[in-house]
């Protein structure tokens, strides 16, 4: 199986904090791998790293053969590496559809911008239908700021596939949400999957993880701790020594009851 | 809907344009000159700061450095007073242009807060440079050969280009608002690194849109050494010009088209005015200062999206249910 996405032997520190410790991470295309790990384990600086946001002190990340380490983010998702946020960012002030069209433009030149006009016919339909996708047809020319935080995470989703990216990096795509769109959510991924688009899953909805996910490699301090299929992590002493370390009691009862 | 749009900015045109003719006045027309000026700065100036959210407080640079454009090219150029000298105006926006690559590739690297301590510093650096340079005439500044027009009409053709000026300005933001380049710097203004992240080349887009801005006020500049014929250093690197041009898009509504015009209209025409008819010269710093509390206590957002505001919930009564929340800054049409 050819790895579509891979981080070797990742390190970053903040200041005296060690966020990651030569951490390994393996992404095949066509799957949904889950990251799951205690607060603080690194995940979220793992997602920085792979995305540009964070540059790494060690290590490597590839992408389909190519070495992305230490590239911008916008060189990163111009190559097809799309990612949401854990606290939702959308453009507040422009309306839903103009969020969107932001997003169009992967690896357009910044002076081509300059002469054409926000969308195309081609963009906005792409637009339009990804909104449909995600159920906020109807919200299109409203203010983003006017939106829920569930449909914020839906626009945020949405945003990201119009871009068509191979892989999409979601950090926390049920936090915070109700149940109804945690399914729902659920259901456009394995959609979105079966239609041949990559996913890496940071959540901490055990449920969520383990319904969904190929996949799933469990991170504790820093380090890449376990990775396998989702019954065998679960049945995994190490990983339930981790959590246990953490002190996350509930997760350990969701994991050793699964 | 569109069409009548198009029919109230052409209207506001041809009320600008028909100015001169009515008021002949040499004592109104100046002031019709400066507020045409100051409109055009502060429609550039809402264009990048406005959009991107990066406010800037060092314009006067440009301003500075389209004025001593003119002078000097006027002056070593040996170009006679007269209406050649209009060929220089566009010099004065291009040479703002290339000063201004440099300053924003350094400044445009911090963010608010940082990014208009910044610009201030950069403002007094040119102030400072050009009380003290040798070529710059020092404080005694620079004068120009005079121009041998006469009476009331030594006002009009001024006011004619620095009309030209604003309807660039004008036409150049909205056709910013409305390109890719625009939304972008729009995303910028929202959330820089969420756009960045979204295949936005950030530093490109926050750059050009710098620079363009910089032209406008550029040769608004070289037309006001023009104007007076006299520059002096204090005046062309005036720190209460930034704040003026700032005030005046907050005001009328910050990243709204029409809102610096509007803006700049009630401010400069007002402030021409009050010092032309009372003897106190900054009696109009205390009325802004009580102005600019009324705006931010009351009306945040700016003249023009209260109007708007009041307006459409005004025609809307009937159907406040599906009234659809205002989208304020940045709105599609304003």
């Amino acid at each position: 199986m050819s790895a579509l996405l891979e981080a070797k032997g990742i390190s970053r520190a903040f200041g005296g904090l060690r966020a990651l410790n030569g951490c390994s991470l393996h992404v095949e295309r066509g799957s949904i791998t889950g990251l799951i790990g205690p607060n603080g384990s690194g995940k979220t600086t793992l997602f920085n790293v792979i995305t540009g946001y964070v540059k790494p002190e060690a290590g490597t990340v590839s992408f389909d053969g190519k070495d992305i380490t230490g590239a911008r983010p916008n060189a990163v998702f111009a190559l097809g590496v799309g990612r949401t946020f854990q606290l939702t960012r959308i453009f507040s002030r422009i309306s839903v559809v103009e969020n969107m069209l932001v997003a169009t433009q992967r690896e357009e030149s910044w002076l081509r911008g300059l002469t054409r006009s926000k969308s195309s016919k081609t963009e906005l339909d792409a637009a339009m239908e990804w909104l449909d996708f995600v159920g906020l047809a109807r919200l299109a020319s409203l203010p983003a700021g006017s939106l829920s935080y569930g449909q914020r995470k839906l626009l945020e989703l949405a945003y990201v596939l119009v871009a068509d990216p191979d892989v999409i990096l979601l950090d926390e795509p049920a936090g915070g949400v109700n149940l109804t769109l945690i399914n729902e959510i659920g259901e456009k991924i394995r959609t979105l999957n079966k239609s041949g688009k990559t996913f890496l899953i940071v959540e901490h909805n055990m449920e969520f993880v383990m319904n969904l996910c190929d996949t799933v490699t469990v991170m504790h301090q820093g380090c890449d701790l376990v990775s396998g299929r989702p019954e065998e992590v679960r049945n995994n002493p190490l990983v339930l020594d981790a959590y246990l370390g953490g002190g996350d009691d509930e997760v350990v009862e969701e994991l050793s009851h699964g | 809907m569109k069409l009548r749009q198009s029919a109230w900015w052409a209207l506001g045109l041809v009320i600008f344009a028909l100015f001169p003719v009515v008021v002949t006045n040499p004592f109104y027309t100046t002031i019709g000159i400066f507020t045409v000026i100051y409109m055009g700065c502060a429609t550039s100036w809402n264009m990048f700061s406005g959009y991107s959210g990066y406010v800037s407080l060092g314009t006067a640079i440009f301003y500075g450095c389209g004025a001593y454009t003119m002078a000097l090219v006027s002056i070593h150029g040996h170009i006679p007073g007269g209406a050649e000298q209009f060929w220089v105006v566009p010099l004065g926006g291009l040479v703002a242009m290339a000063i201004a690559v440099p300053l924003g590739a350094v400044a445009l690297r911090v963010r608010r807060h940082t990014f208009v301590v910044i610009t201030i510093a950069f403002f007094f650096v040119f102030q400072l440079a050009a009380i003290n340079a040798n070529f710059t005439g020092g404080p005694a500044g620079l004068s120009l050969e005079l121009i041998p027009w006469q009476g009331d009409a030594y006002n009009t053709p001024f006011y004619y280009v620095a009309l030209a000026i604003l309807v660039f300005s004008v036409v150049l933001s909205a056709l910013v608002r409305r390109s890719r380049f625009g939304l972008q710097l729009l995303a910028i203004r929202d959330d820089e690194d969420r756009a960045l992240g979204l295949g936005v080349k950030v530093k490109a887009v926050k750059l050009t849109g710098y620079t363009m801005s910089a032209f406008v006020v550029g040769m608004a500049g070289a037309l006001y050494a023009m104007f007076l014929g006299q520059i002096y250093p204090q005046f062309v690197f005036d720190p209460v010009f930034d704040v003026t041009i700032a005030l005046m898009a907050f005001l009328g509504g910050f990243g709204t088209l029409l809102g610096p015009l509007v803006g700049g209209l009630i401010l400069e025409s007002s402030q021409q005015w009050l010092t032309a008819n009372y003897s106190n010269g900054s009696l109009y710093l205390i009325l802004f200062g009580a102005l600019f509390l009324i705006v931010v206590l009351f009306m945040p957002q700016g003249i023009v999206v209260k109007v708007k505001e009041v307006w459409s919930k005004r025609t809307s009564t009937g159907s406040d249910a599906t009234q659809a929340p205002l989208a304020t800054l940045g709105s599609e049409s304003l």
